[in-house]
């Protein structure tokens, strides 16, 4: 039994079932990213833990106690919500004190929490404002606030960095890992930004229609994506997946790939690879972008380094890497090259493949073949 | 390239401000003062023959100024004229109006708002039902309820007098007041009352801490539609009330009708400026939230 609990729990609005059978059970001082595209219910699971949705069945339980009928207020957590949701009518002061004040707490008490709350977010100085005087990112920052001078036992997050610009969403985004980091706090956190699931998160629960498709820690979910959603989903650019044929190549595995002028290609699995059974089976092959690579840049560690030759079709210089498109299985496939490669579309190049990182999947069922 | 010019132009328009040239712009304002010279000469005639003696008004100068100031005029209409039977003036026919109109617009505001509310962050099966129903007491004719109104103000015991016009204007009033609140309430970020949920407020303290707050503009429209409509009511004072539960419309009407002999129209038109002087009173307070309140609706921002 872990912290929070999440069991069995599902949700439907009359005959429409947006959440299915969920079983989640959160660690103290962990940190869960729910992650999906936009109507895949991660918001409606973050809202049933609130107490915002009912629990159409199964049971939502914190330190073991069963909340399904619990009051929102009564379940000892604090949300942060997309728009901040700061009163706007009571200045920032009054804004973090008005969950305690509910609750009873004394003002002194109050006080002294808003105060030691506004200096751990360096927010002292706004405490007479009112939130239409604040900055999107100050705003961010009382709305943190609002939920940190509650102590609370589970803090929600409801796609808290989605409002703010790219460059102060980065910087926050730092700014809430280090704060976990220092508090300890359990976390539940949505948001729909594979990167932010991947840098914050100590688990993701990655979700699409209705379904968790995996829960795992951020290395387990890009590394051995359960499924064909869960590979393309997380990671950018996406992970390459393309059609292949399992063959025997000298008694070892290997998969063959078609190249675009009708030649053939066989790129042997890692030894040790359970693919030699699935001989004759048509797959999927999902690689990487940085599995894919010019032959100076591939992973000197990695036993399992092949060579194909393709052609490139476009570059995209992108500053720290350049992407190369070429054509592998009849797909278009990314190639992450070093920076100053000297490729020119057009050119016939030598591509570097790490096999040890290729993962594959069935082509019926999407669902990753383990090997 | 000058189209090419005018279509920028247009794209960065900024500041769209409709341009005339001097002379138009001398005709439209020579028109607008025209409208409001005619719009304000009733007002010019009622104030001016309020302060004259009736002699003046019987010799024929209905615009002219007053020859001789007085104030007797108001004086007699305020406590001593005569108002159907009795020569009291319109004093106690105000205080009824004042009775009438301030607990009516007060509860159906606060009504409409707690309406506004339920229907809009407490929802419920069958609430746009509710609100249908509610929309559709707005636009039902007041004659077609005399009657039953009647006898319900009978039945409970409230016919006659000024609890009993309150419980009539606040039944009527309960429906513009609801529409008002609702649409308001309806752009209300619903996330600031999950906020205060999970903070432990419960449902009336979000409502006053939270809502209410933020209700202004729109509780400025409602409170003038209100209370202009109220005050201005002549059918429902004139079929629900006795003669000590009268409001100012009903007993205006009095004092113009019983004349003894001469008609006073100097009395007269000091009553009528008495009478309206509440509404206009409360438009020159709160009028420049009215117009705000009535946009802050429709548009966003």
């Amino acid at each position: 039994m872990g912290f929070l609990d999440i069991k069995n729990a599902t949700k439907s609005y009359g005959p429409v079932r947006v959440l299915h059978e969920t079983d989640i059970s959160v660690e103290e001082g962990e940190f869960l990213v729910l992650v999906g595209p936009s109507g895949c219910g991660k918001s409606t699971l973050l809202n049933m833990i609130a107490g915002l949705e009912d629990v159409t069945s199964g049971e939502i339980a914190i330190r073991g106690r069963r909340m399904n009928e619990v009051r929102p207020a009564d379940r000892n957590i604090a949300m942060v919500f997309q728009s901040y949701a700061l009163y706007p009518n009571m200045n920032v002061a009054q804004n973090m004190a008005f969950g305690l004040e509910m609750h009873g707490v004394p003002k002194a008490e109050r006080d002294k929490a808003v105060k030691d709350v506004a200096e751990l977010l360096q927010i002292t100085p706004l405490l007479n404002r009112k939130p239409g005087q604040l900055s999107g990112g100050q705003r961010q920052r009382v709305a943190m606030g609002r939920a940190l001078v509650r102590q609370p036992d589970v803090f929600l997050f409801d796609e808290p960095l989605s409002n703010l610009d790219a460059k102060l969403r980065v910087d926050m985004r730092t700014e809430i890992k280090k704060l976990h980091q220092k508090l300890k706090t359990t976390i539940v956190y949505v948001t729909h930004d594979q990167i932010e699931a991947l840098t914050l998160s100590t688990r993701i629960a990655v979700m699409y229609g209705g379904y968790v498709q995996q829960l795992g820690t951020p290395k387990e979910i890009y590394d051995n994506p359960a499924n064909m959603f869960v590979a393309g989903f997380m990671g950018s650019p996406s992970m390459n997946l393309f059609p292949a044929k399992v063959e025997l190549e000298n008694g070892q595995a290997a998969a063959r790939i078609s190249l675009v002028d009708g030649k053939s290609a066989i790129l042997p699995f890692a030894p040790g690879n359970a693919m030699a059974s699935q001989e004759g089976r048509k797959i999927i092959l999902g690689i990487r972008p940085e599995a894919i690579t010019d032959e100076d840049g591939a992973d000197r560690n990695s036993q399992a380094i092949h060579k194909l030759e393709s052609v490139v079709e476009v570059t995209e210089p992108a500053g720290s890497d350049t992407f190369v498109v070429t054509q592998l299985g009849g797909k278009e496939v990314t190639a992450r090259f070093r920076a100053d490669v000297e490729v020119r579309p057009g050119d016939s190049f030598p591509f570097a493949v790490n096999m040890e990182k290729a993962v594959a999947f069935d082509p019926e069922t999407e669902m990753r073949i383990s090997g | 390239m000058a189209t090419a010019a005018a279509t920028t132009n247009a794209g960065a328009g900024s500041a769209q401000v409709i341009r005339t040239g001097a002379g138009s712009r001398y005709v439209i304002y020579t028109l607008l003062i025209l409208f409001c010279l005619y719009y304000l000469l009733p007002l010019y005639v009622m104030v001016v023959n309020s302060l004259k003696p009736l002699s003046e008004i019987q010799a024929g100068g209905m615009m002219a100024l007053p020859d001789a100031l007085t104030f007797a005029p108001w004086a007699s209409a305020w406590s001593s004229a005569q108002v159907g039977v009795e020569a009291t003036g319109l004093r106690p026919y105000f205080l009824n109006s004042i009775l009438m109109v301030v607990p009516a617009v007060a509860i159906s505001t606060v009504l409409g708002a707690l309406n506004g509310y339920v229907l809009t962050k407490w929802r419920f099966r069958g609430d746009t039902i509710v609100f249908g129903l509610l929309l559709f007491g707005c636009f039902i004719p007041f004659q077609m309820v005399l009657i039953p109104m009647a006898r319900m103000l009978g039945l409970m015991g409230i016919a006659g007098t000024v609890p009993g016009l309150v419980f009539v204007h606040l039944v009527y009033g309960i429906g513009f007041s609801t529409l008002y609140f609702r649409n308001y309430y309806q752009q209300f970020p619903t996330e600031l009352v999950r906020a205060a949920m999970i903070d432990g407020a419960g449902f009336f303290t979000i409502f006053r801490r939270i809502m209410l707050p933020s209700s202004g503009p729109i509780a400025v429209v409602c409170i003038i539609w209100q209370f202009t409509n109220i005050w201005n009511d002549f059918l429902f004072g004139a079929s629900f009330s006795d003669f000590d539960s009268q409001p100012m419309t009903v007993a205006l009407n009095n004092l113009v009708q019983s004349s003894t002999g001469v008609k006073e129209y100097n009395v007269h038109f000091a009553g009528a400026i008495m009478a309206a002087l509440p509404t206009l009173f409360v438009y020159i307070v709160a009028g420049r939230f009215f117009v705000r309140g009535l946009m802050a609706g429709s548009v966003k921002g």
